[in-house]
């Protein structure tokens, strides 16, 4: 869980006490990511009995304890920077729902739908740009996490792009084929889709 | 509100004749005024080309009216036309189109020297161009030493230099990766701050967000257009939208 393994990053830096951790992890996450202080005591301790922080009692007073990060832990956190990420989403989010649910319903123009939701999301990335525009400009945190945020809304886009001609093939092939209104077949693991945003 | 640099009214623009007739452009209306990028994003195909082709007079609308800082083109004789179109207006391409045998301030002056402005007064103005992007130091430097992005800026500071008013790119970062590109978008950005009007045609739709305003072309005709969301509260959540 990556808490764990951004607080062993905070550690190798210096020994820190859990309140600082908890200020510079979100200073670092550029406030996307609350974390409160209860949360970050827990995970130490979790890091503590694994054997990857030691505390060094501090100056006696509890609240006070230091981390120090271990071989153990610096062996786990260079490991896990260069482990690549084991959560690829499955293909079950709410907009490619809507857009096959939308051929299903009697009068719905799926191209007029699938544009609704590309102009909503170049809106998004106007916005991020105005944010990138109005951070100051060391603010590398908050630049990386608009451009992440900008080339994921970038992806979906493209995906807009790409279905609304797909679709338009496809109803002028249905079309022409005159072969009424017959469902569209869904891939099973759609069928059985939570929706998972939102 | 002040007059449009460009303004489309009702333009159509109708290839061919009979069966192998194409509508390129269906009565499209536009307005642009300086200070304002305005990104026009299409599919192939959906007359973003024509659009700007027509916006900068290299074409004639089938019918319909284009006006340039308030003057009907098609009022004006076509040497008229040449002489509106050097002075007013600037094209950026995707392959930045520089003169290879030139040097950077060779290539930005270029449409000075073609209306008749003296060498050395080129000169000046073009140094001028380049150091508003940042390109003082490539000035003597030919095409082919520099790189993507900085024969980008040669190009937007030949599109700019003089005084131009109607900035005209046609997919400018086609050709960049995204940290120049997005370099590319804010130059021009800042270029209309100080007083030009742009349209930037592109189907890379984290470019297009970069402008003032995307409309959408579909089959020659504008379909939609983005309005823009409040920045509130946390810098990193949209508020509530619509």
């Amino acid at each position: 869980m990556s808490i764990r393994h951004a607080l062993l990053a905070l550690l190798s830096q210096a020994p820190k006490h859990g309140l600082r951790l908890q200020q510079e992890f979100e200073e670092q996450t550029g406030e996307v990511w609350p974390l409160n202080v209860g949360q970050v005591y827990i995970t130490l301790q979790r890091l503590e009995q694994a054997g990857l922080v030691e505390s060094d009692g501090g100056d006696g007073k509890g609240s006070q304890k230091r981390f120090v990060i271990t071989a153990a832990g610096e062996t786990e956190l260079e490991e896990w920077l260069r482990t690549p990420s084991s959560d690829i989403p499955p293909p079950r989010d709410e907009l490619l729902i809507k857009v096959l649910a939308s051929l299903r319903v009697p009068g719905a123009n799926v191209h007029d739908i699938v544009q609704v939701h590309r102009r909503h999301m170049i809106e998004l990335m106007q916005y991020f740009w105005r944010v990138k525009a109005q951070a100051a400009g060391d603010d590398i945190g908050l630049a990386l996490i608009a451009d992440a945020e900008m080339f994921r809304l970038d992806g979906i886009v493209r995906w807009l792009d790409a279905a609304d001609i797909r679709l338009k093939r496809y109803l002028a092939s249905r079309t022409t084929a005159d072969s009424g209104p017959a469902p569209v077949p869904a891939p099973p693991s759609i069928q059985s889709a939570r929706m998972e945003n939102q | 509100m002040t007059t449009a640099m460009l303004e489309l009214r009702e333009v159509s623009k109708v290839y061919g004749t009979d069966a192998a007739q194409v509508n390129a452009l269906r009565q499209v209306n536009l307005s642009v005024h300086s200070g304002e990028l305005v990104a026009v994003m299409g599919p192939s195909g959906s007359g973003k080309s024509s659009l700007l082709t027509i916006a900068g007079s290299l074409e004639e609308p089938t019918s319909g009216q284009v006006l340039v800082n308030g003057t009907d083109l098609s009022r004006l004789s076509g040497n008229d036309q040449a002489r509106l179109r050097r002075r007013l207006i600037g094209y950026v391409f995707q392959d930045f189109n520089l003169l290879a045998g030139f040097t950077a301030l060779e290539n930005v002056t270029v449409p000075l020297e073609l209306d008749g402005v003296p060498a050395k007064t080129a000169r000046v103005a073009g140094m001028k161009a380049l150091a508003e992007l940042d390109m003082t130091a490539r000035a003597h430097h030919f095409p082919d030493q520099l790189s993507g992005g900085e024969r980008q800026r040669v190009a937007i500071a030949r599109a700019v230099i003089g005084d131009r008013k109607l900035l005209l790119a046609d997919e400018p970062t086609g050709a960049l990766d995204s940290v120049n590109a997005e370099a590319v978008m804010l130059v021009l950005l800042a270029i209309c701050r100080r007083g030009v009007a742009g349209v930037v045609v592109t189907h890379d739709a984290h470019l297009a967000a970069c402008a003032d305003r995307v409309v959408f072309l579909q089959d020659g005709r504008f379909i939609d257009r983005t309005q823009a969301l409040p920045i509130q509260g946390s810098l990193l959540t949209p508020g509530a939208q619509r």
